[in-house]
């Protein structure tokens, strides 16, 4: 016998170069994200001469803050092979929770925003319990959940907005400039939650065995990792993260809003597909989540300026995430 | 870490020992068996899948087991890697009565098992894999408080142990999905002959494999053998089983009824045994 066994045997290697990323899909859908937001970014600057400014990109994001921290959520999720339908309902309840106690029952402002959190972490237990304690499928729970969360909502709030919010509850709405450019406290939350779940997830035990359950869940259970305790905790993690969007959401509207966050649930999934990761689990990044969220802001903002009506921005995003999803398939077909 | 070439030496010199009877265990020559099992019954409702079966692992060897569709060759290797907990019987490692609730247990205590399933996350990568479950995090705080990853720690004992095994694979780095079937297996066996500390056990290794790659896993299972960890090789495939054993264990309705060397022995011997062709003897070991 040699030295080596004939295992030696060429595989497809990951590798730099503009050649490899043509060869390999793979590498292309790890950069095609920040690709086509540096591109959409290129042409609005040539469209409009309003695009690229600070106050204008800061307003992206601002726009963008609220689906931002539900898609980090989602992506948790999505990482294990799971999907949550119920996060802008959860959001919606929480929001209204933490506005109505604080304006309407007199409860002091910062118990108030604790009891919002709390009910979001609830739901998002809730949501972990049944998917874990009684192996229900993740869509259907979370259908079943978005629409409990949905109509508590709605009878709690007597389907009225809550308007006299307290000041405190505007806390993340204060802005610093950065020469011209406003930034509010909330955008900062948002970047520092990205980076924050960023380094759980590439660079912690718990990031590697969220990745590992999403691609191989038995593989990982036999390895000794607790995976329903692990599904546990990241479907309450995504519940608190939802209650900290419903805090953003107060933050930037200023009122408790009963109807907020209806189609949210599908915007964060978008997100989380255009990022680059893969619906069926176990593949993807968080900052690419970012780049997903951003490129529908920047795409929405764009196409204003530039004064196409909303529904063609609909349209849009429409066809990027075909584009997105077709890509990983493409890209799971070649590595087969 | 042993020569590799040491072991394999010592099993060729066995070759002198005289008076093996064909149909009898090799002497065990007070050696102890590293894992070993007594009148192992295990039932489901009215069907019996093992009728009290002795097993017996020696150090240093690759033990096939082999027997026809519902002899209990996989209720018995169930039994032995924890997955089952038999009703009656005893099962020793290395001298010591155990008793495995889980394959978790089993693990703790050494036994590793690698499936036919290629149990492996194939988005992760090769270092990745190696370690789940068991990752190796920073050193101070870092580690303790942050759960950090030693990433390049663990590239480089992954780099090890798949050297040792000389399975030739450039970067740690690569996802296991980038690896053909025979690498991936590759990788299991490198995680499992990394933390086995007894035991390694291989369920059909081969059958998600062409030829080729079969090939490779076998030269991998005498690696293991030849770096001191016995293996139990599970196989359908007889001449691969008589090509890489050094003795083999012959399951037959809910027992075992004979453990032949197949160096002495003949594989179409071994095969009517195997289905009741050819009678073969209980064996009650020394």
């Amino acid at each position: 016998m040699g030295t080596t066994t004939a295992l030696d045997q060429p595989g497809p290697q990951r590798g730099g170069g503009v050649r490899s990323l043509l060869a390999n899909p793979a590498s292309l859908s790890d950069f095609g994200p920040l690709l086509a937001l540096i591109l959409a970014g290129v042409y609005f600057t040539t469209q409009s001469d309003r695009f690229l400014s600070g106050a204008n990109l800061s307003l992206v994001v601002q726009q963008s803050m609220v689906v931002g921290v539900l898609a980090i959520g989602q992506t948790l999720i999505i990482l294990t092979a799971g999907i949550d339908l119920s996060c802008g309902a959860v959001m919606a309840l929480g929001n209204i929770v933490m506005t109505r106690e604080a304006a309407e029952a007199g409860l002091n402002p910062y118990l108030a925003i604790v009891l919002g959190l709390g009910a979001c972490t609830v739901f998002g237990l809730l949501n972990g319990l049944l998917i874990t304690r009684i192996n229900l499928p993740p869509f259907i729970v979370t259908l079943g959940t978005l629409n409990i969360a949905f109509a508590l909502t709605h009878i709690y709030s007597r389907e009225r907005t809550v308007t006299n919010v307290p000041d405190e509850h505007l806390y993340f709405g204060n802005v610093f400039r950065i020469g011209d450019t406003r930034i509010t406290y909330g955008m900062v939350v948002m970047f520092a939650l990205f980076l924050l779940f960023w380094f759980i997830l590439s660079q912690t035990t718990l990031g590697r065995h969220i990745y590992a359950v999403g691609n191989n869940p038995e593989a990982t259970r036999l390895t000794g990792i607790n995976t329903g305790r692990l599904l546990l905790i990241v479907y309450t993690v995504a519940g608190f993260l939802y209650g900290i969007a419903a805090m953003l959401l107060v933050a930037r509207t200023g009122v408790g809003d009963p109807n907020a966050g209806q189609t949210d649930n599908l915007s964060s999934i978008t997100a989380v597909v255009l990022g680059g990761t893969s619906l069926f689990g176990g593949r993807g990044a968080i900052l690419g989540t970012l780049v997903g969220v951003l490129i529908v802001g920047v795409i929405r903002n764009g196409l204003q300026l530039i004064g196409v009506g909303a529904v063609y921005q609909i349209l849009v995003t429409g066809i990027l995430v075909i584009v997105a999803v077709a890509v990983d398939q493409l890209s799971r077909r070649g590595r087969r | 870490m042993s020569d590799p070439g040491a072991a394999r030496e010592r099993s060729e010199d066995t070759d002198d020992i005289e008076g093996i009877d064909v149909i009898s265990p090799a002497p065990l020559e007070g050696q102890t068996p590293i894992l070993e099992a007594r009148g192992i019954v295990k039932r489901y409702g009215q069907v019996t899948a093992l009728d009290g079966v002795d097993f017996q692992l020696l150090p240093g060897e690759i033990l096939g087991v082999i027997g026809d569709n519902g002899a209990g060759k996989s209720t018995l290797i169930k039994a032995l890697s924890g997955a089952i907990l038999p009703d009656e019987g005893e099962i020793y490692l290395d001298g010591q009565q155990v008793r495995f609730k889980s394959p978790l247990e089993a693990r703790r205590l050494g036994i590793e098992t690698v499936y036919q399933d290629l149990a492996v996350a194939p988005a992760l990568n090769i270092a990745e894999n190696i370690f789940l479950g068991r990752e190796i995090r920073r050193p101070g705080p870092l580690g303790s408080v942050f759960r950090m990853l030693d990433k390049g720690r663990m590239r480089r004992e992954a780099s090890v142990s798949m050297r040792d095994l000389k399975i030739g694979i450039r970067s740690m780095r690569q996802a296991v999905e980038t690896l053909s079937g025979g690498q991936r297996q590759g990788v299991a066996v490198a995680r499992s002959a990394a933390f086995a500390r007894h035991v390694v056990i291989m369920d059909e290794p081969t059958a998600a494999l062409g030829v080729k790659e079969s090939n490779m896993v076998l030269d991998l299972i005498r690696q293991v053998r030849d770096r001191g960890l016995p293996v139990i090789l599970i196989s359908h495939n007889m001449p691969q089983v008589f090509d890489v054993c050094d003795r083999v264990h012959i399951q037959r309705l809910g027992r075992r009824v004979a453990v032949v060397e197949p160096r002495t022995f003949e594989m179409a011997d071994a095969v009517a045994i195997m289905t009741g062709a050819r009678p073969g003897d209980f064996i009650t070991p020394a």
